[in-house]
């Protein structure tokens, strides 16, 4: 559904929801934060990428990844790569047996640079690896699988192994990759030091700034017709594919563009924090990002941002006063969200505040009345409980009577 | 990566390799023996099964230590006393597991992944909260060591051994249950069919809860099994799950000789590439070829033929 023009999209109710993350991010939390505490928020708004990736995957699309740390960490380390050549310069590193290439691989013996290494001496090499690498990765696992009509809990696993995978292999080329320590010690970008304060405020707003581009791609791709199709994919994927829809290139389409989202976010990562190792990529790690998605409601792309926010702010909180509490809180999260209820803060926003909000609107007929505005074409900032709830409802009759079932 | 070996070398190699990588198939297969039931049957995730497991470890760790205390002339036989308590202790759970969380989520089995993923955060940290961080070993019982010399090159563990054998009965055992007992056929009813099995009059959710139960505490017998060649810290369980859904997946998840196989083959594969490549390699290729082998074929070796 088309806003009717861009003004009135920002005085519609989702347009407002907008602006008021706007208005968070970019005037309330820099001017009430130091800039160490920005910086962590900036830290946190990385893993939002990869949340919004998920909502797309996972809560449209009905397709759970354990592996989105896989794509995380390939863009995070695509970038740490470049700036470790950059901060490698032959003078830096005039101590070395091998000056010119980065630390870690002096201290395991290393006397050249290994070819996968040469291209990101470029920096547009590698913005277009961060996209691209894991977005290829994406498109081959997906190829494979969703020909094959893989799909829900063997997909979980199948990612969760290749997240291992990927962990032991970085792990054990310490050569080639740093090892458990990670690619650390980064600097300068392009010349620029992104150490300093001033540099990481400028990082948090570009972080900001990237979100937002992020938010509107998925908030294009699912108002248009693809967005209905993941979605109807979801609920009913057979009838989906014999009313002639290839739901094996939709899926993939879904999973590269959740891919893409990690890997920015990864980039993002390494710039803000300083430094890239492989406990962003694990098991754990992945995992932990489908609870960002599914606190702030697997259904809103913007909930997964405040998901991601509150999730992590709630994890260095605790993990700062009460270390031995937070697996607690975390295992709880998990259960809570996923028995108690299923559509996150979103949702909870939905049954609750949005009646106080319906009828604060109603005193204020002037925006009330603009149908055109409404955000129609997100289902499920109307009614959320009740699409989802269809969606998800057991059908025993469906699930072993339909024929076409294999 | 075999050059400079002889082909007698390279037997024992394998032979020596093999027999090493034995004691990894009897964690596999007596943790992906729980799994495999309760996937199969009710198509759940438990995500927290190696916690179950650890959970076991700790059963058997504690009564070795009241084995110790109180009687010390019974300390021979205080491992069987273990696998008893650890499974009626880790079924009691699975069940009461089963009725406030899993039964609400059938449905929705990727929920269930995440749900059990929680339970095992939280029961971790348990175990890290009474147990403290530190691993634990058992003492083990005199019988239970030494080890018998093969060959020159090959000496076999007894405890190794004994595991191996606890592995194996326990497989039989749940082969004898699941498919020569009246439960047993009840369970492949539901799994094959669910309306039709309750509208014979089966009580499907009474089954669902048994065989959680019942996953659970071989889960159970697992986890003492694996005090004995191991120690137990609060994580170790979670060590194990991702390579153990593998070796369910892999061998097929409703078929119990396919996930033996499985089992087989992957410790196999990773124990004797380990002697040529290092061990994280090992596990790397090992897990590319079925994850490999997984994207060929989603059904699995051995998958079993139903019409849906």
């Amino acid at each position: 559904m088309k806003s009717s023009s861009p003004m009135k999209w920002f005085t519609s109710r989702e347009g407002l929801y907008y602006l008021a993350l706007a208005g968070l991010l970019v005037v309330i939390l820099p001017l009430a934060l130091d800039p160490f505490r920005l910086n962590m928020v900036g830290k946190y708004l990385t893993y939002a990428f990869v949340a919004i990736g998920l909502v797309m995957c996972w809560g449209k699309a009905g397709i759970l990844s354990l592996g989105q740390g896989v794509f995380f960490g390939l863009g995070g380390y695509c970038m740490a790569m470049f700036l470790k050549l950059e901060a490698s310069t032959p003078e830096a590193t005039a101590i070395q047996s091998t000056p010119g290439i980065p630390d870690f691989m002096d201290w395991n013996q290393l006397t050249e640079l290994p070819w996968f290494w040469e291209p990101f001496h470029s920096f547009s090499f590698t913005l277009l690896a961060v996209i691209g690498v894991p977005m290829l990765l994406a498109f081959i696992i997906g190829l494979a699988m969703f020909t094959r009509r893989v799909g829900g809990v063997y997909f979980a696993i199948i990612t969760q192994a290749i997240a291992a995978i990927l962990t032991i292999l970085i792990i054990g080329q310490q050569g080639y990759t740093g090892g458990v320590n990670g690619i650390t010690d980064l600097q300068t970008l392009m010349g620029w030091d992104i150490r300093s304060d001033a540099a990481k405020t400028t990082l948090y707003f570009v972080c900001v700034g990237m979100l937002f581009l992020c938010l509107f791609v998925a908030r294009f791709v699912q108002n248009r017709k693809l967005g209905r199709i993941l979605v109807a994919m979801n609920a009913q994927e057979n009838r989906v594919r014999f009313s002639g829809y290839d739901v094996a290139a939709f899926k993939i389409f879904v999973f590269c563009l959740a891919a893409a989202f990690a890997g920015i976010g990864g980039a993002l990562f390494t710039l803000v924090v300083g430094f890239m190792s492989p406990s962003f990529i694990g098991i754990v790690a992945s995992i932990e990002m489908v609870i960002f998605c599914a606190l702030g409601g697997r259904l809103s792309i913007l909930g997964a941002v405040y998901g991601a926010l509150l999730v992590n702010a709630a994890k260095s909180g605790f993990s700062e006063s009460f270390p031995e509490l937070w697996p607690f809180a975390m295992g709880a999260l998990f259960i809570g969200v996923v028995l108690a209820f299923p559509n996150g803060l979103a949702g909870l926003y939905q049954s609750y505040v949005m009646p106080l909000e319906e009828r604060l609107f109603k005193r204020k007929p002037k925006i009330e009345a603009e149908p055109a505005a409404e955000p129609e074409a997100t289902p499920e900032a109307r009614k959320p409980a009740v699409a989802a709830t269809e969606a998800r409802d057991y059908d025993p009759m469906i699930e072993h009577y339909s024929p076409e079932k294999s | 990566m075999f050059d400079g070996y002889t082909s007698s070398e390279l037997m024992s190699i394998f032979a020596m390799q093999g027999f090493a990588g034995l004691s990894l198939f009897s964690v596999f297969v007596l943790m992906a023996l729980g799994l495999a039931i309760i996937f199969g049957q009710m198509g759940v995730i438990n995500m927290a099964h190696g916690e179950f497991m650890i959970l076991g470890a700790y059963t058997t760790y504690l009564t070795s230590g009241f084995f110790q205390s109180y009687l010390p002339g019974l300390f021979g036989g205080y491992f069987f006393v273990a696998i008893v308590l650890a499974f009626l202790i880790c079924a009691a759970l699975g069940a009461l597991i089963e009725w406030l969380m899993i039964r609400h989520l059938y449905h929705r089995p990727l929920d269930t992944l995440l749900a059990t993923w929680g339970l095992s955060l939280i029961m971790q940290q348990a175990y890290r909260s009474i147990f403290g961080a530190r691993e634990v070993g058992v003492e083990l019982p005199e019988w239970m060591m030494g080890a018998f010399q093969v060959t020159d090159m090959v000496e076999l563990p007894i405890n190794g051994l004994f595991v191996m054998i606890i592995a194996l009965s326990i497989a039989v055992g749940v082969y004898l249950l699941m498919y020569r007992s009246g439960y047993g056929k009840n369970v492949r009813a539901v799994v094959q069919n669910r309306p039709m099995a309750e509208a014979v009059g089966i009580n499907s959710a009474g089954i669902d809860r048994a065989t959680f139960a019942l996953g659970c505490g071989i889960a159970g017998i697992a986890g003492a099994a694996f005090t004995m060649i191991g120690s137990t810290g609060p994580s170790s369980g979670q060590a194990y799950i991702v390579d153990t859904f593998l070796v369910v997946v892999f061998g097929g998840a409703q078929s119990l000789i396919g996930t033996i196989v499985s089992a087989f083959g992957i410790s196999q594969a990773q124990s004797t590439m380990e002697f040529f490549l290092s061990g994280s390699m090992a596990k790397v290729l090992t897990l590319l070829v079925v994850v490999g082998i997984l994207m060929l074929r989603p059904e699995g070796l051995m998958a079993l033929k139903v019409r849906r």
